[in-house]
């Protein structure tokens, strides 16, 4: 047969549930600081117009040093993490050390890159190791790998690039990054109807195998 | 150039009914359309458990095809899973994760996590990249407490104090987003997720009848089938029956039955099968 493009096939069973859970709608963000990164995202996952999660956890954990912000197909993402998240553990075991940021980062691009017509994901990684210290490298839609000094994802992004390149600085300390972090967030949430909730921050600096997270609930926005 | 090469035939799937279908849709032709099932599902984490609650109307287009099914299905002894969505499927994945999960407890010789049936169910509904039209909510105990996680049908997964499913969510959430608290009893957590399941029958036409509820503790299970019978038949207040004597008799005829002939078959007990 001559051209049959997924879209045309979804298009054609297209039922409810084939449709349902594209948290596309999101925010999400990671930026380097003195000593680590800050990671950041909202809370909310939309299934259409319906609300299915308010307090999501985009931050998720790939080994102890090395986190994700999630965004896309909450489906894709989980499943792409997971996958990347054995790869790792394998190599810690095999190695006997702490993966890399950067292995971590070229192992989603690589799965993104070659499941790239089926994928919906673009994804943040964001982790501290101890040859390059805190690192962030935005892996998005097409399956690209890039370092970044800061990144942001999620169709919240669009309303805060002009806030986070006025903004930022080089070499801030912890509590100045985190709320640069926060405020670029709630203001994203502020204005995207599908990103919302809480904001929730992350901040990895190798220091402990746990990281270190906060809240910021609505009402505390306007203080930031 | 002489044409030697033979041209390779397609291979995987073929689609071309595909096209046919949206040619002939295109031209007038009304296609059969997905069977979509209308459901509550809910589920609760409460002080020492989980509580699972779900309705018992099965749906088959605008036909209620069973006025009491059996939502809530069995995972194993600490673990139970509601699913809305195609009856088939959640049936099937189900059981096919229960028999793996069986096998896990008999070769580890512990109480399955309940993280352990979260992934083998979401990796198995992202293979089928929702095909498989399983939305589910999984609760359970084990060793490390208790936990509620919601799984839609095409592998994504939340881990929830509380969630609903199904096309009576939306109502069964709005009564979660009133009522819920941390550290509800087993009482009030059993009411709060009859009301949900109620608020669900109520008011979604998908879903309906009866409210069954399963209890999930450390080391024991409740499952309460029914729970509540919302929709109990009424008693007819009129009788429409015929008094006797209401219609004259005008007269009778009897026939006498002969009894021609009686036939008596000894049946073999077993106790002496031929074998030769």
């Amino acid at each position: 047969m001559a051209s049959n493009s997924f879209a045309n096939i979804m298009e054609l069973s297209g039922t409810d549930w084939l449709n349902a859970e594209l948290s596309t709608g999101t925010t999400i963000m990671a930026a380097e600081y003195d000593g680590g990164v800050v990671i950041g995202s909202d809370s909310r996952t939309t299934t259409g117009a319906y609300i299915a999660n308010r307090v999501t956890d985009k931050l998720t954990r790939v080994t102890d040093y090395i986190y994700c912000c999630r965004s896309g197909s909450a489906a894709d993402t989980q499943a792409i993490t997971d996958i990347v998240s054995y790869h790792l553990d394998f190599q810690k075991v095999e190695m006997n050390e702490e993966p890399l940021v950067e292995t971590a980062a070229k192992i989603f691009q690589e799965l993104i890159y070659n499941y790239r017509s089926s994928f919906t994901a673009s994804i943040i990684v964001a982790g501290w190791d101890r040859r390059k210290g805190g690192q962030v490298y935005c892996v998005p839609l097409g399956g690209m790998c890039v370092r970044e000094k800061v990144s942001i994802g999620g169709s919240g992004s669009s309303y805060i690039f002009g806030f986070v390149d006025s903004n930022y600085e080089e070499n801030m300390d912890k509590e100045k990054c985190i709320k640069f972090v926060a405020k670029a967030i709630s203001l994203a949430i502020d204005r995207d109807g599908s990103s919302g909730g809480v904001v929730r921050i992350g901040v990895i600096d190798g220091k402990s195998t746990q990281i270190e997270r906060r809240i910021i609930q609505e009402e505390q926005f306007k203080l930031l | 150039m002489l044409s030697t090469t033979k041209k390779l035939e397609n291979t995987g799937f073929s689609f071309d009914n595909c096209l046919r279908n949206r040619f002939l849709e295109k031209n007038g032709f009304i296609s059969p359309k997905g069977k979509k099932t209308g459901t509550t599902i809910a589920g609760v984490i409460f002080k020492d458990g989980v509580v699972l609650g779900s309705d018992t109307r099965a749906t088959d287009d605008t036909i209620v095809a069973d006025k009491n099914c059996e939502k809530i299905h069995y995972l194993n002894k600490n673990m139970y899973c509601c699913g809305a969505g195609t009856a088939a499927d959640t049936f099937q994945v189900t059981s096919m994760v229960s028999s793996n999960l069986e096998l896990h407890r008999l070769n580890s010789g512990r109480p399955v996590p309940v993280i352990v049936a979260c992934r083998m169910l979401k990796q198995m509904l992202f293979r089928y990249q929702g095909y498989v039209g399983a939305a589910l909510i999984l609760g359970g105990v084990d060793n490390t407490g208790s936990h509620l996680y919601c799984i839609y049908p095409h592998g994504s997964s939340d881990r929830l104090p509380y969630t609903t499913m199904g096309s009576g969510s939306l109502a069964a959430m709005a009564v979660f987003e009133s009522k819920w608290k941390p550290d509800l009893s087993e009482n009030e957590a059993k009411e709060l997720v009859k009301d949900a399941i109620a608020a669900g029958i109520f008011n979604d036409l998908g879903s309906g009848s009866n409210v069954d509820i399963c209890v999930i503790r450390k080391d024991s299970v409740e499952y309460i089938r029914p729970y509540e019978c919302l929709n109990e038949k009424g008693i007819k207040r009129g009788n429409y029956k015929y008094k006797k004597g209401s219609t004259a008799l005008l007269q009778s005829h009897t026939i006498a039955l002969h009894l021609e002939e009686e036939i008596i078959q000894t049946i073999n007990d077993g106790s002496s099968m031929d074998t030769s």
